[in-house]
């Protein structure tokens, strides 16, 4: 790598490669060759940076100089009055209220966070490992083979509280203290779980994509520590870069010897493979992920016996997650004692988040355990989009629950989202807004849980489905009294009854918003109304006629043709052929269609009419 | 063909996953025969019911044709908040066909399918192994015209 005036880091997470950072990559090489100066500009594509929703974004050294929603067309302005003239381009810098943020670091987003998985993140080359290795990179390794028995860094993984990431919060060390103490045994495995399934989670796929040889690091100080010689990534198909990174950093880290046979000149030898799944949400669940790797179906089995008694063919096995594995280097390097300076009393360090849904800020942080929900959905995320209210925030995905603003100050942590009824989960966070209906959150997540049960246990199979269809019920204006209560019973077995933790947490989104939103489960199935008009049965289109200007675009726009009028009558719905598509409400120039709660009377009168005919008929 | 896939792993039965997923790529209609099935049985010494019940199992294994390039819109609860129920309903127009179906050109299969990590842009769909975020009716529009123009 040759010294060069400027460093160009173009983020290349799959968000911001979505949103064409790729084109503005190649767009870059174009321009800078155009004007004769490719051997001045170091182009660096790195990992996820965090701030998605700015996408696609770029930070420029040697001033940190951060651009935001760049396009290919931009690229001419940067190189030429950036880089040829010195002059930043003002017009692609985050606007915050009246101040223009220049630089990387000013970024509000950034401001809480504390990067520990995410350190090299959208700061280096993933496909480098020389990069990897200028910022410390396989040190930590070194200091474990050469100065360390894997009692000692079990030691240090246990004093530093590092517990597991990936959604139940066991400690790490107890995992591998279990199968460092089988001496019987010869052949162990080490797994890393990359099958992040969580809708509204993506930290795993960033880590693996952006950082890969952090997580192999990782993977090789678990791996002395318990005594295994061989390791393996299950990585989810829906991830190809991931796969693609990770294998590519296998190779590389055997080419260099940092793998292999007696890694340092210690008798330390290590082999990893990446295996992949098929799209199946339950084989993050580490007994279904043993089964995957094993050529079967994805199914759980009960435990114990844990995989760190009998795991991957029968053999002593940890499982440890990605973000997991990427915190073990840092630790290393820097000491128990400081990451245990981070956190609550029984969370310890950071915790990395995926922010999504009605925020601002949609995106990737690491923030210190303990940070409130407040500071964490308002000063990084950055608050509501618009003018929009909050009105819940969903943790833990489709096992966790949902917590309202009554409990915006509850300190993030294992054992506060517990206690309320929600989970840390993987740490996906999904922001909704006043016009989100709970109940229909509700019947989404059960939905994908449905969907996604492998079928093998009945409580989970059958219970789920039951759920599923009064939430269904209860949505179109068919619940009835008793409909809450059969809900929490049946929530309460599956969740005691079922296998895995798939089946036993998938009733959490309906206990929690019941727990919450009562009221608004009960208005659904009492008055057959959605009050935050989402339902389509439980909620009607109208037009205003005091502000229609009989423009007829709505009539026009209508698929079923059930808007007529003229412009001195102005324009009405036809209620009983209307689909609630909504095209009217979106195309009105003048906002005069409104949703309205509630079903129509005209509804409510051909529902009463048709159940009057079904019964002569029967009679 | 298949025998030349089978070939490049070990017979055991742990490879049967990356077989099947190699033998639907090469496939040029995204699927796993029942040839192929019966290939792969013979070269891993399994019954070809317990092929069949992996491949099920998994939801990117098809064991009917699909067409050139498959769309998978991700219809997890982040999307679903940022409208992946329009963006269905226009694919829909769009292609002519229901979510399961694939156009009568044979260049589209329209699929639904679970998070695709990369919720910060939602809503997301892949087409073949690319991802397209922040998505609207017009650049779905868009991205279907630009993938059909470049036949």
């Amino acid at each position: 790598m040759s010294l060069k005036r400027i460093d160009l880091l173009i983020c290349c997470g799959s968000g911001c490669v979505s949103a064409g950072a790729l084109k503005i990559k190649e767009r870059f090489h174009e321009v800078l060759a155009e004007n004769n100066i490719t051997n001045e500009v170091n182009i660096i594509e790195t990992g996820c940076m965090g701030p998605c929703d700015y996408g696609p974004v770029m930070v420029i050294y040697p001033e940190g100089i951060f651009y935001q929603k760049v396009t290919p067309e931009d690229v001419e302005d940067i190189v030429k009055e950036h880089f040829l003239k010195g002059r930043p381009v003002t017009r692609l810098m985050l606007q915050d209220k009246d101040k223009t943020i220049q630089i990387q670091k000013d970024v509000p987003f950034y401001h809480k966070q504390i990067k520990v998985a995410l350190e090299n993140c959208g700061y280096i080359n993933p496909d480098s490992l020389e990069e990897y290795i200028a910022t410390g990179g396989y040190e930590a390794l070194g200091r474990v083979l050469l100065e360390m028995t894997p009692q000692e860094a079990i030691n240090i993984i246990k004093e530093s509280g590092l517990r597991g990431r990936g959604g139940g919060g066991f400690p790490t060390h107890i995992k591998w203290q279990m199968v460092h103490d089988n001496t019987q045994e010869k052949v162990k495995y080490i797994i890393c779980n990359g099958d992040e399934g969580d809708p509204g989670a993506f930290m795993d796929r960033s880590l693996l994509e952006g950082d890969p040889h952090r997580i192999l690091e990782g993977m090789m100080i678990a791996a002395y520590c318990m005594g295994a010689s061989e390791g393996f990534f299950y990585i989810r198909a829906e991830y190809p870069l991931a796969i693609t990174r990770i294998k590519q950093a296998i190779e590389q880290a055997k080419e260099l010897g940092l793998m292999g046979q007696n890694v340092f000149g210690t008798d330390f030898c290590f082999d990893a493979e990446v295996r992949t799944g098929a799209g199946a949400f339950v084989c993050g669940e580490e007994m279904a992920l043993i089964s995957s790797i094993e050529g079967q179906r994805g199914n759980p089995t009960p435990k114990p016996p844990y995989p760190a008694v009998q795991g991957l063919w029968g053999k002593p096995t940890v499982v440890n997650n990605v973000e997991t594995l990427g915190n073990i280097p840092t630790i290393i390097s820097r000491g128990a004692e400081w990451f245990a300076s981070m956190g609550t009393e029984k969370s310890k360090g950071t915790k990395v988040f995926a922010l999504t849904g009605d925020i601002r800020n949609t995106g990737l942080v690491e923030v210190p355990m303990g940070i409130t929900l407040r500071e964490l959905i308002f000063d990084v995320g950055g608050g509501m989009i618009g003018d929009h209210k909050f009105k819940a925030v969903q943790l833990g995905g489709p096992s966790g629950g949902c917590l309202t603003a009554d409990h915006l100050d509850t300190p993030v942590d294992y054992e506060n989202l517990k206690a309320r009824g929600a989970m840390m989960g993987s740490g996906g966070i999904i922001v909704m807004n006043e016009e989100k209906c709970m109940v229909n959150v509700a019947k989404f997540f059960m939905d994908f849980c449905v969907e996604e049960s492998c079928g093998k246990c009945s409580p989970c199979r059958i219970g789920l489905k039951q759920m599923l269809e009064i939430l269904e019920r209860i949505t179109s204006g068919k619940g009835k009294e008793g409909d809450i209560d059969e809900l929490l019973r049946l929530g309460e077995s599956v969740s005691k009854l079922s296998l895995c933790g798939l089946g036993q947490t998938a009733p959490n989104p309906v206990l929690s918003t019941i727990r919450y939103f009562r009221d608004e489960y009960e208005s659904h199935i009492r008055d057959q109304s959605c009050n935050s008009k989402v339902c389509l049965d439980l909620m009607h289109f109208n037009i205003d006629k005091e502000r229609c200007i009989g423009c007829s675009l709505c009539a026009r726009k209508c698929p079923t043709n059930c808007i007529s009028g003229s412009r001195e009558d102005k324009y009405t719905i036809h209620q009983v052929d209307c689909i609630k598509c909504g095209n009217c409400f979106d195309v009105c120039p003048v906002k005069a269609v409104e949703k309205i709660p509630g079903m129509h009377p005209e509804i409510v009168e051909r529902q009463k009419e048709m159940a009057k005919a079904a019964k002569r008929n029967d009679d | 063909m298949y025998k030349e896939i089978c070939s490049k792993y070990a017979p055991t039965k742990d490879n049967l996953i990356y077989i099947l997923h190699e033998i639907q790529d090469a496939e040029p209609q995204h699927y796993i025969s029942k040839e192929a099935v019966l290939a792969v049985s013979d070269y891993l010494k399994l019954p070809e019911n317990h092929i069949y019940g992996v491949m099920t199992f998994y939801s990117m294994y098809s064991t009917t044709p699909r067409g050139k390039h498959i769309i998978r819109l991700c219809e997890s609860p982040p999307c679903y908040i940022k409208g992946s129920e329009n963006i269905l309903r226009k694919l829909g127009i769009i292609l002519g066909v229901e979510v399961g179906e694939t156009t009568k050109d044979g260049m589209f299969t329209l699929e639904l399918c679970a998070c695709l990590g990369v919720c910060g842009n939602a809503p997301v769909m892949m087409i073949n192994e690319d991802v397209y975020g922040d998505l609207s009716e017009e650049k779905v529009e868009e991205i279907i015209e630009s993938i059909r123009g470049r036949q």
